[in-house]
């Protein structure tokens, strides 16, 4: 079943006027921040099909830039969000391309500071569910319903086990799970759906467990 | 788990319980959360619906000056005459329409069950609780039986107009409200299952058609005719009228017409309202010549 809480129905609480324009689009931008880890120094966001044609009319703007700033979707300061972002030092622009997409309500956000950068692709299906289907270069399908893992390592054997097993000793359930690699043996990437929100303890525990590059968790 | 109407229904006459105790039951089952929990968290939607209310009524105007002010005219008309149709119903009309005003101006609403139709519920909600004298437990239970309604909509055709056209937001929104009516008005089950099937009955077809792509036009009035058929259909269904087509199959049909609807008159903004002359030259005005 697509929809099991009731809160799905009644809910969210959000920032108007368009759970996907709004919504969707603040809760990509935060799927962005945390992924980074941390706050980004620039973001530059490509908005495709109904975002780039009615971002503004919808507030989408503010509300990816809301997200990124570590604002849930109804955040009194969301309309303030632009020029937060301005007092914060966050330069953010927004490219409105042609280029057609898979889903109308598409953005790309490519995020970064002084020494590292990432790459999203996000899309509102609508209701402000969000999903997001791509991460640096790696075709992904990772709904916003529950928490994630996302874990770039080198494509080793063992490299899973080794992520699984942790997991199971903490007796977290995997909901869903995908493994993408760019080539034989180069980078890889875990997306990881799990039960409950994984403790900053464990993801250490994980960094450090073999063939492990990086490491991220997205709060449902 | 409850999939369809006659489902939820039947769960709540086998156990000689409401409708929104289902839903109750089966959200603490699911989410693993005492009803506590589940009942505060209906509380909090609910406040922010009363606050949404209370800042419409006050009087918004969006930014780009298409909609708002509207949900004030009608309160007070309602105090120098009494309206044709009725003070609750005008009540409900304006309360829903302040709901979507806000929603276009960027103020914060409790999605219901999106933004776009967040008027119906709350607007129906709160113009007929003082004729039903509600306790705030029983408009908290409204708004679980209407979730419970809405989640069979959103799991066997869908709630967005993007999807399904308008008939999928206000059209559910407006059935929604119907069915939680009923039951506070102490209808059963099967009562709440007819409302909803009449008032989506009446929605079937309905087009989402934004001028300008924008939620406001013609989004906030839909709503406020929304949470106005919602009372009807409730009276009707109370009064023991039922709905020759049972509510499943009225909720498959609005999804077959959703699929076979023009992607033109699913929320692109290119048909409709939007395609008439007065809304191409809004759409101009607000994006320039650029679009």
């Amino acid at each position: 079943m697509k929809y099991n809480s009731v809160f799905d129905i009644i809910g969210p609480v959000m920032v108007g006027p368009s759970s996907s324009h709004t919504a969707g689009a603040a809760r990509i931008g935060l799927a962005a921040r945390n992924l980074f880890g941390k706050e980004p120094k620039w973001a530059k966001i490509h908005l495709y099909e109904s975002f780039a044609k009615t971002y503004k009319g919808h507030g989408t703007d503010f509300a990816l830039a809301g997200g990124l700033l570590g604002f849930a979707t109804d955040d009194p300061r969301m309309s303030k969000a632009l020029d937060i972002a301005k007092e914060r030092g966050i330069e953010i622009e927004y490219i409105e391309d042609s280029a057609s997409s898979d889903h109308p309500n598409t953005a790309r956000l490519v995020i970064g500071n002084d020494d590292e950068s990432l790459e999203l692709v996000g899309i509102s299906i609508g209701g402000g569910k969000v999903e997001i289907t791509e991460l640096n270069g790696f075709a992904l399908r990772l709904s916003g319903n529950h928490p994630a893992i996302l874990i770039m390592h080198s494509d080793r054997f063992g490299a899973i086990a080794s992520v699984t097993r942790i997991l199971a000793k903490h007796e977290i359930n995997i909901g869903h799970m995908e493994v993408n690699r760019k080539d034989i043996g180069k980078e890889a990437l875990m997306v990881i759906e799990v039960d409950q929100n994984v403790e900053d303890s464990i993801l250490v525990e994980l960094k450090n467990a073999e063939h492990i590059i990086s490491i991220a968790k997205i709060v449902s | 788990m409850f999939r369809t109407v006659a489902e939820l229904v039947e769960l709540a006459d086998n156990e000689q319980i409401s409708i929104s105790e289902v839903m109750i039951r089966q959200e603490i089952d699911i989410k693993e959360k005492t009803r506590e929990e589940v009942l505060e968290e209906m509380e909090n939607n609910l406040q922010i619906m009363e606050k949404a209310i209370e800042d419409g009524l006050k009087g918004v105007r969006s930014t780009t000056g298409l909609t708002g002010g509207d949900a004030v005219l009608i309160q007070k008309y309602m105090k120098k005459k009494t309206p044709l149709s009725g003070p609750v119903m005008m009540d409900a009309v304006s309360k829903a329409m302040g709901t979507n005003e806000v929603n276009a101006a960027m103020g914060i609403i409790c999605a219901t069950p999106t933004a776009g139709s967040a008027g119906c519920v709350p607007g129906a909600l709160f113009a007929v609780k003082d004729q039903l004298n509600a306790t705030r437990e029983e408009m908290i239970r409204f708004l679980f039986t209407a979730g419970a309604f809405g989640m069979v909509v959103a799991n066997n055709a869908f709630i967005s107009g993007a999807a399904g056209g308008c008939q999928a937001e206000v059209g559910s929104a407006g059935a929604m409200a119907s069915a939680a009516i009923v039951e506070m008005a102490g209808g059963t089950p099967q009562q709440s299952a007819e409302a909803f099937a009449m008032t989506l009955k009446n929605m079937l077809g309905l087009v989402c058609d934004p001028v300008a792509g924008l939620v406001e036009v013609p989004c906030v009035k839909r709503n406020a005719l929304g949470s106005s058929q919602a009372i009807v259909s409730a009276d009707m269904a109370l009064a023991g009228v039922v709905s020759r087509i049972p509510c499943d199959e009225v909720i498959g049909a609005m999804y077959r017409i959703g699929r076979q609807m023009p992607s033109s008159l699913r929320e692109t903004g290119e048909g409709g309202l939007a395609d008439t002359p007065t809304g191409r030259l809004l759409k101009e005005k607000i994006f320039g010549m650029s679009i």
